[in-house]
């Protein structure tokens, strides 16, 4: 919870001397409320102050970069229970669960999935994004061994080690040696040690309240117990967990952590979620992966990534995690749909995604082989881009003879949407040589208005 | 600092609807928290899913989703029957897509037959849905209220644009009535006041917000989900109360990712799972935002919710 421009006043020095910039402390106070100037523009703030003011100031969930490189990942900074409100910041990390018990073979052959998972969707590349090691086997050297295999081919991806044995954490770390690994393995009774491991060798520590790794498992207050200790041991990344495993649990816990961390500012229970969604039931897990994903976890471990299941959580998550307040957008391009030649219809769009999805899918259900051409309007769908001067006559024209469509197709006919019929004279006036036609309002129309002119 | 367990202060309760007769009935809503919140409130009814059927055999249904029934389509008594005896269905979905102009064109007297027929073979309840055409529902959906006369079944779609009609025959015929706008909590809660104002008690009502698949503009039907919900818990919003549909069925089955081959997208993998998956997750994002009937095809699809239902209780 942010303190206020008043609160804020009561810890300055309130010397109004100018130092800042700006005529009082009071008027400073107001910005550093708003978050528009930095708290080190006053010179005179003690230490201990600045600190909580920072702290005041920082997001409910903390922020913490999970492995190093291009395939780094942010969790947490979330500030809102409901995407509605504001949005949500980071979109949780996924990650496959790899047995130190696995074959080599197995090992690698799992490696390569998470390797090759990446899908294009939107002008999004989506992705597994990490690696979950489990120490199944509860033998040091075997963790090692696999631990070794994974450093060696999965060098880039970021790590989570599952053990909660503090020896075994100690000998695998050094296998991630700066990569910012995740050592998934405190709980009440080894936290002390895990802590020490985790900030000699920069890891981000993974806490569980539950009987995991003999923990006595007593939920939130456990926790928050736990990860205050940490934190007075100077350890301050880290990822919770409350040992929910059944969808009820899970749904309850991240619930009241999210809310605990937003509502309260709960710092103790202000970190990153990981939830463990394994299941038999491939579909199941992706049920249970999918409450992760809408409810606030930011780590969801998989036992098992099949295509399908990737491109339906990775849609999910891609979707739950869009700004509302920012249309997401397609590229302007002219798009084939099925097989077009040069005689098939051409028709014009804007390039709001759902307007684009619509259309195109209604096309495709057409069975009629065409060219849609998408015009960037800002994300913006047809009526609103119209009012907004986004989709006008000119740019219309501008954009179709600059696309270079009129290689691809014999005939000079265009069609728009019949929510801008209005435009069609003026189009023809600046697209020479152009019939205008004007297909439907709306696209549930398309198909059938397609197929009446194919016939 | 000690843990303290943070309480949602919540003012209002969605109302508690029944549908079917005598011992074959269902409800679903009646919960005066957020979806799945069992910790912090009463939840008496869990959500329902009603299994989707038409009256015209669904040759515009996509392959994978025609086959779990292909040998019961083609007649929509048998079709229904299969959906109560084998599937165990808690309810089901009767579709009257024929009824289309583009269609079938099926007239209001052969939907009002087939509602009967229907009817006549199953007890589970029964929810009659138009075609989605707004002039051709207003007719189909009088007859069809008629055929079903104290059935307690739930009629729909009434849109801005046909309510009045297919309000009058809710009231008549004792119904529950399906109010559906665009994606608007705004043009949702001018609908449910209009349709109160004719007379239809707001006990009866169910909301649909206008369903989406994933990936094809669901975080928009989601976000209206949950702010209706929270409207009605929150706010106590007596306009927003009503329990609300996501008619689900029909938008996944018609996307590309419920379709296209492994052979055209070897990124995707395999169809079928994905198609199941698609409709699947759909379902439970809609359920988490704050749905309480959904309306769904694949008996995997089904299966697998009610499975994780089960686990949130």
């Amino acid at each position: 919870m942010a303190l206020t421009g008043v609160e804020i006043f009561k810890l300055l020095p309130k010397t109004n001397c100018k130092k800042c910039g700006y005529p009082t402390c009071l008027a400073f106070a107001m910005k550093l409320a708003q978050g528009q100037v930095s708290i080190d523009s006053c010179p005179d703030i003690p230490e201990d102050i600045k600190q909580k003011l920072a702290e005041a100031s920082a997001p409910p969930v903390k922020s913490i970069m999970f492995g190093v490189g291009d395939r780094a990942v942010k969790l947490g900074e979330e500030t809102v229970l409901f995407r509605h409100d504001k949005r949500f910041v980071n979109p949780c990390v996924i990650a496959l669960e790899i047995k130190d018990t696995l074959s080599e073979a197995d090992i690698n052959s799992k490696i390569e999935l998470v390797l090759n998972s990446e899908i294009e969707r939107v002008g999004q590349k989506l992705r597994i994004d990490a690696i979950a090691l489990t120490n199944d086997s509860n033998n040091v050297s075997k963790l090692n061994a696999a631990a070794k295999i994974v450093a060696t081919k999965a060098s880039d991806v970021p790590i989570i080690i599952c053990t909660g044995n503090p020896e075994a954490a100690e000998i695998v770390v050094k296998q991630f040696a700066d990569k910012k690994p995740i050592i998934y393995g405190a709980n009440p009774e080894n936290a002390e040690t895990m802590a020490n491991i985790v900030k000699t060798h920069k890891a981000i520590l993974g806490v569980t309240a539950s009987a995991a790794f003999g923990g006595s498992g007593g939920g939130l207050t456990e926790l928050s117990t736990i990860t205050e200790k940490i934190k007075s041991l100077g350890v301050d990344d880290m990822v919770i967990d409350s040992g929910a495993r059944k969808a009820k649990d899970i749904l309850r816990d991240n619930t009241l952590i999210r809310r605990a961390a937003v509502k309260k500012n709960f710092k103790p229970l202000g970190y990153p979620v990981i939830t463990f969604a394994q299941r038999e039931d491939s579909l199941i897990e992706a049920l249970i992966a999918a409450i992760g994903v809408a409810k606030y976890s930011s780590i969801i471990v998989l036992s098992s990534i099949e295509k399908w299941k990737n491109l339906s959580l990775f849609t999910l998550r891609q979707n739950l995690y869009t700004d509302p307040q920012v249309p997401m957008q397609v590229k302007q391009n002219i798009y084939k749909i099925g097989e077009p030649t040069p005689d098939s219809p051409l028709l014009i769009t804007t390039n709001f995604s759902l307007t684009y999805f619509i259309v195109s899918g209604e096309i495709e259900n057409s069975k009629v082989p065409s060219y849609l051409a998408v015009m960037d309007c800002e994300g913006l769908s047809v009526l609103t881009a119209w009012a907004a001067g986004k989709f006008t006559a000119t740019k219309i024209a501008q954009f179709v003879k600059e696309s270079g469509v009129e290689n691809n197709i014999k005939h000079r006919e265009i069609i728009i949407p019949g929510y801008v019929a209005i435009l069609s004279g003026a189009i023809e006036d600046k697209l020479e040589g152009w019939k205008v036609t004007v297909g439907p309002r709306e696209a549930n129309g398309i198909p059938a208005f397609l197929r009446s002119r194919a016939a | 600092m000690a843990f303290t367990l943070p309480k949602e202060a919540y003012t209002g309760k969605v109302y508690s609807v029944t549908i079917g007769t005598d011992d074959n009935t269902v409800a679903f809503g009646g919960e005066n928290v957020l979806p799945f919140h069992i910790f912090e409130g009463v939840v008496p009814n869990r959500p329902v899913i009603a299994y989707e059927i038409q009256d015209v055999p669904p040759d515009d249904w996509p392959e994978n989703i025609q086959k779990p029934f292909e040998t019961v389509s083609n007649d929509p008594v048998t079709w229904a029957k299969f959906c109560q005896d084998v599937l165990k269905a808690k309810a089901i979905t009767l579709r009257l897509k024929g009824t289309h102009p583009d269609r079938q064109n099926r007239s209001p007297e052969d939907a009002a037959k087939t509602v009967k027929d229907v009817l006549s073979a199953i007890n589970v309840p029964l929810i009659i849905l138009g075609s989605n055409h707004t002039e051709k529902d207003a007719a189909v959906l009088v007859a069809a209220a008629e055929a079903a006369k104290d059935k307690n079944c739930i009629i729909g779609k009434a849109q801005e644009a046909n309510y009045k009609t297919i309000v009058a025959a809710a009231i008549a015929n004792n119904h529950k009535l399906i109010a559906m706008s665009e994606l608007d909590v705004n043009l949702s809660k001018q609908l449910n006041i209009l349709i109160t104002q004719m007379g239809l008690d707001r006990e009866k009502l169910i909301i649909d917000p206008m369903c989406s698949a994933l990936g094809y503009g669901l975080e928009y039907t989601y976000s209206v989900v949950e702010r209706i919900r929270v409207a009605a818990l929150v706010q106590n919003d007596l306009t927003m109360q009503a329990p609300m549909l996501g008619d689900i069925g029909m938008y996944v089955w018609k996307v590309k990712e419920t379709q296209a081959s492994e052979m055209d997208m070897p990124q995707w993998g395999s169809t079928e799972e994905r198609g199941i998956t698609w409709e699947a997750v759909t379902a439970i994002a809609l359920l988490l935002a704050g749905a309480e009937l959904l309306i769904m095809r694949h008996p995997r699809a089904v299966g697998s919710i009610e499975r994780v239902i089960e686990e949130l209780y």
